[in-house]
């Protein structure tokens, strides 16, 4: 009979191998599910994971979503190393995206060299205060950080809305619910002649080799870890939660912010109703697949990136709904989180135990 | 005594054949036997680490051995699980008791009974009761279990076992929790049980029981079986020997020393409990001297908990001039900056608080001793490293290296690490909590002489133990605390184990306060 038994230590091999073992996991079922639509699933896998790096255009825009992929997750790592249940990136990404537009709606018609730093600075400071408002709920009256940081993603959503709708929709667009377009002076440099590639993937990929250094070299690294590890040792040796929950948080909603102000002030060049399609969530995966750290973040956030290329060129190539996308991401954490089991326990043949 | 035994009974009641258990790592039984008689009080003796549980856990089916034979009244038997060693018998009562708090004795008796059984008894209170006054054990089936007493809780899980008419009983470091009074109630209770002719198999660190109570005793020691002996004829100076070599003799007549000035004091401490079963502390007032060692003795439960945490901060609650050190109003601050000031803290749990299990020890190093390691929020780790590698080999701490995870050390080789590194920041005050609680008795003798040193060293030192031998052997002044209330101070050799067990059970509370003339 076969059964399941407790590891006595977790197993490293299992810590590194199960991001990969989940990804085949997920590229089986995907095959099996292409099938059954009736597409040939080599050719969909090609679609979905090659063809996103076959040309300098498509490495480009696979860039693109890779850099709010990583800045969300980065932050999100850092929280979950501190047992803070942060689920609320999207939410501040879009209040950094907000924040931000609002920003460099001063400056339309300027070419200001301050016009960018401005307008990055409110991004970050809109995810933070975003990312304050649940930990202050949190500490102050102990409610539960995952349900606030939920609703306020969609009290975010619809805030962003209402603006577009409303004071920040361009007095001459016709009525659409978008802004203005910003002024050159506010948009991110973009890195290649071709392609949209922007200053924020440099931050983003400067931001996690930031944290891995704070992590792991830092005093305050040190706490989180501990924090997260073990609270109450962390009380015992006199760290201060308070403090560390808001270092956390207000790094994480910062990023997210940047990520958001990044979208507008990037490749989109305006505020639009759909700045992200679900960054600040699929970067929960991400921090999940990259093991919480913010190398693996960097790795894990291309996988993601690729895979957000690929739906959208299996769309049109193929003719697969995009809804593939986010059906490939879900049944990818649920492989992970299936395959992480495999960490702290083990399958035993009961023959083997009783020898 | 066991010889009479065995010649009127002439057949044994358990065999235990060449017993083998091998774990991960450790060989925690090599073909050990036993043989228990009916009527018999045997004695399980060993160190920490010695086999002693694995041993008890194999003969109540919770551990299968990987070789050797089981003999129950003369036939082999295969114990698979607890029910079935409950089938034939055998009782076991755990240190640690599996009572649910919020339910009644009886309905906590009633748990582990099948339904057979319970047609048998008929009236399960009613039998409890019958068995509570045959015993002298005045457990009553209807009130809830978080109302008892740590040792009402011993004498129910007792009674669990009386009901099933055990043949077999098994206490695990039965006495480690209860007042010396306590204590002397169980063992007649276990003698009454023996006289009836159930055997009893009695797990204790405390030779001095072991020799009053106990007819025959094997000792273990790293798993193998060291000996056999008639704890009569022998003393506890003897036993230990068999135990652990010369070790134990060395750990006795430590010299006591005055204190020198006040260097912490506490001031009508006072504070209601922060969660619905712990305790609250009531109007608390002593001193501690530069150079002494204050003891506090107690039965767990009865506020030492509430007492050290409130001491070391983790109990975030402030409190005005209530607790000073060294003339700094100590109440008010955080538990980083207590530790700033000059406390340090050794912890009853080791794992989980003390040192972070998946930490390496000198990422646990750096857990309370970032003074010289940490420069413009920049950990230096390679100093770490080095300051870890020091504590390891200055304290024998036995593991593979600085980068050895915490929990792959056994408790007294992190104990003695925890210690190290507590005294290596050379506190003024060291708050340690049940220092040798479940360590060898090597490393408890290495964990009591670098106490020693660092009140010579003129550090004053306040040990919560439940531990009285331990209390004597190290403790200058003493006092007892029970249900948050602290006994008068005494100077050690003033007082007695008779009178600070009668503190421990409260009998100062309603006294009139006499501790100035005593201390």
């Amino acid at each position: 009979m076969i059964r399941v038994q407790a590891r006595t230590e977790p197993s490293t091999l299992m810590t590194f191998a199960s991001p990969f073992l989940a990804i085949v996991l997920t590229l089986v079922f995907g095959s099996i599910l292409f099938s059954a639509l009736g597409k040939d699933p080599l050719q969909a896998l090609y679609v979905l994971l090659v063809l996103p790096l076959s040309d300098a255009y498509n490495i480009s825009e696979m860039l693109v979503k890779m850099g709010p992929l990583l800045l969300c997750a980065v932050g999100l790592s850092l929280c979950y190393r501190a047992n803070m249940w942060n689920i609320g990136a999207e939410g501040q990404l879009l209040a950094g995206a907000l924040g931000g537009s609002a920003v460099a709606l001063m400056f339309v018609n300027s070419d200001s060299m301050l016009a960018m730093p401005l307008t990055l600075l409110g991004g970050v400071a809109s995810g933070m205060f975003w990312a304050g408002i649940p930990t202050y709920l949190k500490i102050k009256f102990n409610s539960n950080l995952i349900l606030t940081t939920i609703m306020l993603n969609y009290i975010a959503l619809y805030l962003l809305i209402w603006a577009v709708h409303g004071p920040l929709r361009d007095p001459d667009g016709f009525g659409f619910p978008e802004s203005a377009m910003f002024s050159d002076a506010t948009l991110l440099p973009v890195l290649f002649e071709s392609g949209r590639v922007h200053l924020g993937i440099i931050l983003a990929l400067l931001l996690a080799l930031f944290a891995w250094f704070l992590l792991s070299k830092s005093h305050l690294g040190f706490k989180i870890r501990v924090y997260g590890a073990d609270e109450p040792a962390a009380t015992y040796a006199g760290f201060n939660a308070k403090a560390i929950s808001w270092f956390v948080m207000l790094f994480s909603g910062a990023l997210a912010g940047l990520a958001g102000v990044a979208e507008v002030a990037g490749p989109i060049g305006q505020l639009t109703p759909n700045v992200s399609p679900g960054y600040g969530y699929s970067a929960i995966i991400v921090a999940y697949l990259g093991r919480l750290h913010p190398a693996g973040a960097i790795i894990a956030s291309i996988f993601l990136a690729i895979l957000y290329m690929g739906g959208d060129l299996a769309q049109i190539e193929m003719g697969i709904p995009i809804a593939v996308v986010g059906m490939f991401q879900g049944v990818l954490l649920f492989f992970l989180l299936a395959c992480d089991f495999f960490i702290r326990y083990r399958i035993v043949s009961s023959r083997e135990n009783m020898a | 005594m066991s010889e009479t035994l065995k010649k009127q009974n002439s057949s044994p009641r358990l065999e235990l054949l060449n017993i083998t258990k091998q774990y991960p790592g450790c060989l925690a039984n090599d073909q050990i036997c036993m043989t228990l008689m009916p009527g018999e009080i045997h004695a399980l003796l060993g160190e920490n680490g010695a086999g002693k549980s694995t041993l008890v856990k194999t003969i109540y089916g919770i551990v299968s051995p990987d070789a050797g034979q089981i003999l129950w009244n003369g036939h082999e038997v295969d114990i698979k699980s607890p029910a079935i060693a409950r089938d034939l018998g055998i009782g076991m009562v755990f240190q640690h008791f599996s009572l649910f708090e919020t339910l009644t004795v009886a309905q906590n008796i009633e748990l582990c009974l099948t339904k057979s059984q319970l047609e048998k008894i008929g009236n399960l209170a009613e039998k409890i009761r019958d068995i509570s006054k045959d015993y002298g054990l005045n457990v009553d089936p209807d009130r809830y279990v978080h109302s008892l007493s740590i040792g009402e809780r011993q004498r129910v899980e007792i009674v669990r076992c009386l009901v099933q008419s055990v043949k077999l009983l098994i206490l695990d470091e039965p006495t480690s929790v209860l007042t010396p009074q306590e204590v002397a109630g169980l063992f007649t209770v276990l003698k009454q049980l023996s006289s009836e002719g159930c055997s009893i198999l009695f797990i204790s660190h405390k030779l001095h029981e072991v020799t009053e109570i106990c007819h025959t005793a094997t000792i273990l020691r790293g798993g193998k079986f060291v000996g056999d002996c008639e704890p009569a004829n022998e003393t506890p100076a003897t036993i230990a020997k068999m135990m652990v070599g010369d070790l134990a003799e060395q750990d006795a007549g430590y010299e006591k020393a005055h204190g020198g000035s006040v260097i912490f004091s506490a001031n009508d401490l006072h504070l209601p409990a922060k969660n619905p079963f712990g305790t609250s502390l009531k109007h608390i007032n002593f001193e501690l001297l530069k150079g002494e060692i204050l003891g506090i003795a107690g039965v767990a439960g009865n506020g030492q908990e509430e007492l050290m945490s409130i001491i070391s901060g983790e109990d975030n609650r402030n409190l005005k001039k209530v607790l000073t050190l060294d003339g700094i109003d100590l109440g008010i601050m955080s538990a980083g900056a207590r530790r700033k000031s000059g406390l340090a803290y050794v912890p009853e749990e080791r794992l989980g608080r003390g040192a972070v299990p998946e930490m390496s020890l000198s990422e646990n190093t750096l857990l309370t001793h970032s003074s010289g390691f940490v420069k413009s929020g920049l950990v230096n780790w390679s100093a770490v490293k080095e300051y870890a590698k020091n504590l390891i080999s200055q304290y024998s701490v036995k593991c593979h290296g600085e980068f050895s995870e915490a929990k792959s050390l056994s408790g007294g080789n992190l104990q003695k690490f925890i210690m190290g590194r507590e005294i290596g920041q050379n506190p003024k005050v060291l708050i340690c909590a049940h220092p040798t609680w479940g360590v060898d008795v090597g490393a408890a003798l290495a964990i009591h002489q670098a106490l020693l040193k660092l009140r010579d060293q003129g550090t004053a030192i306040l040990l919560i133990s439940e531990d009285i031998d331990e209390l004597f052997l190290l403790a200058d002044r003493m006092a007892a605390l029970c249900d948050g209330h602290l006994s008068p101070v005494v100077r050690t050799e003033k007082t007695s184990i008779d009178q600070i067990g009668q503190w421990m059970a409260g009998t100062f509370i309603n006294e009139p306060k006499v501790s100035e003339a005593l201390a």
